[in-house]
């Protein structure tokens, strides 16, 4: 009880007076749980994969935000992390994974390629100009090429900022 | 043996094979590919090794690059092939260098060079189902766009 300001979503607790036990609405506990154990897709396409591969290392540890669990599978998945080229061969694969995640879902863009393409927007045949150009939305937009591993963490916690602030929780 | 040694070895052999000037690189007219490739992969000159098959367009031809490299003598040789833009039929030299089969199915889908004799001509980095050759001086696309020249 003496360090529930410490832990993430503690803006939605309340302790009782003098009791050993706390009050929530069961939608603040749902969204705090599903901010805190974001699931990423283990999928990268290009540079920016390395970035989240190095914040999945000790040394930025993404676990401590409940995310480092990177699934195999998209059905086990909350996040898709798009980190890298988009190649037009890729376009179908991407839908076909974004459409096999279950609800909710989330999707961050790493890094200027996912966002808009990047340094290859001109005169390049084979790049897709971002995931929303594939009909995909996006919650988060990470810049910087490749961005650093502390601004995905950064990402992540707007993302959880997002899932908190959401008016249906059971989206 | 240097590299003019080589290009000498085979021009010695091949009397319709040139060198390029200024370079060792030597120029194979495209009837020849398959006795010249034949010669050079065998001893006495041993290429055992086709690095990579590579095409450049010109405008007004398309040249096709061979990098032949012999491991066990440390050398190496780079063949040309002029093709004009209305004939880009070429011999497949994938029976005698199983690598090539990969190289060029890649020139292929990026140059749009027919490789006659080739067991699986498809397109091997780009889709199957896409339509032009996207190194081709000419190459456009409707995604395609352009940089504002400054
Ligand atoms: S944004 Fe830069 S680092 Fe990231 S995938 Fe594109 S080119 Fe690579």
């Amino acid at each position: 009880m003496v360090v529930i300001e410490k832990i993430p979503g503690a803006e939605l607790i309340r302790k009782v007076p003098g009791g050993g036990f706390f009050l929530t609405t069961s939608e603040s506990f749902l969204k705090w749980g599903k901010a805190s154990s974001l699931w990423p897709m283990t999928f990268g396409l290009a540079c920016c994969a390395i970035e989240m591969i190095a914040t999945g290392a000790p040394r930025f540890d993404i676990d401590r935000f409940g995310a480092g669990v990177f699934r195999a599978s998209p059905r086990q998945c909350d996040v898709m992390v798009v980190a890298g080229t988009i190649c037009v061969k890729m376009n179908d694969c991407i839908r076909r994974l974004y459409a096999q995640m279950p609800e909710p879902k989330y999707v961050i863009a790493l890094g200027n390629c996912a966002i808009s393409g990047g340094i290859f927007y001109y005169d390049t045949y084979s790049v897709t100009k971002g995931t929303e150009s594939l009909g995909i939305k996006v919650d988060v937009f990470i810049p910087g090429c490749p961005p650093r591993p502390e601004n995905l963490l950064f990402g992540l916690m707007k993302l959880q900022e997002k899932i908190r602030r959401e008016k249906d929780a059971a989206r | 043996m240097r590299p003019d040694e080589i290009s000498a070895a085979i021009r010695a052999k091949f009397p319709q094979v040139k060198e390029e000037a200024g370079t060792n690189y030597i120029i194979v007219p495209k009837e020849s590919i398959l006795e010249v490739s034949e010669y050079i992969k065998n001893p006495p000159l041993s290429f055992d090794n086709l690095h990579c098959i590579t095409g450049i367009d010109r405008k007004e031809k398309i040249e096709v690059i061979y990098t032949l490299y012999s491991i066990g003598e440390h050398y190496g040789v780079t063949i040309k092939i002029n093709l004009t833009s209305e004939d880009l039929n070429i011999a497949s030299v994938s029976a005698i260098w199983k690598s090539a089969n990969w190289l060029e199915r890649e020139v292929y889908d990026l140059f749009g060079v027919i490789f006659s004799g080739h067991p699986d001509l498809r397109r091997i980095l780009n889709p199957y189902d896409w339509q032009g050759y996207p190194l081709r001086k000419d190459y456009s696309n409707p995604q395609l766009i352009a940089k504002p020249r400054l």
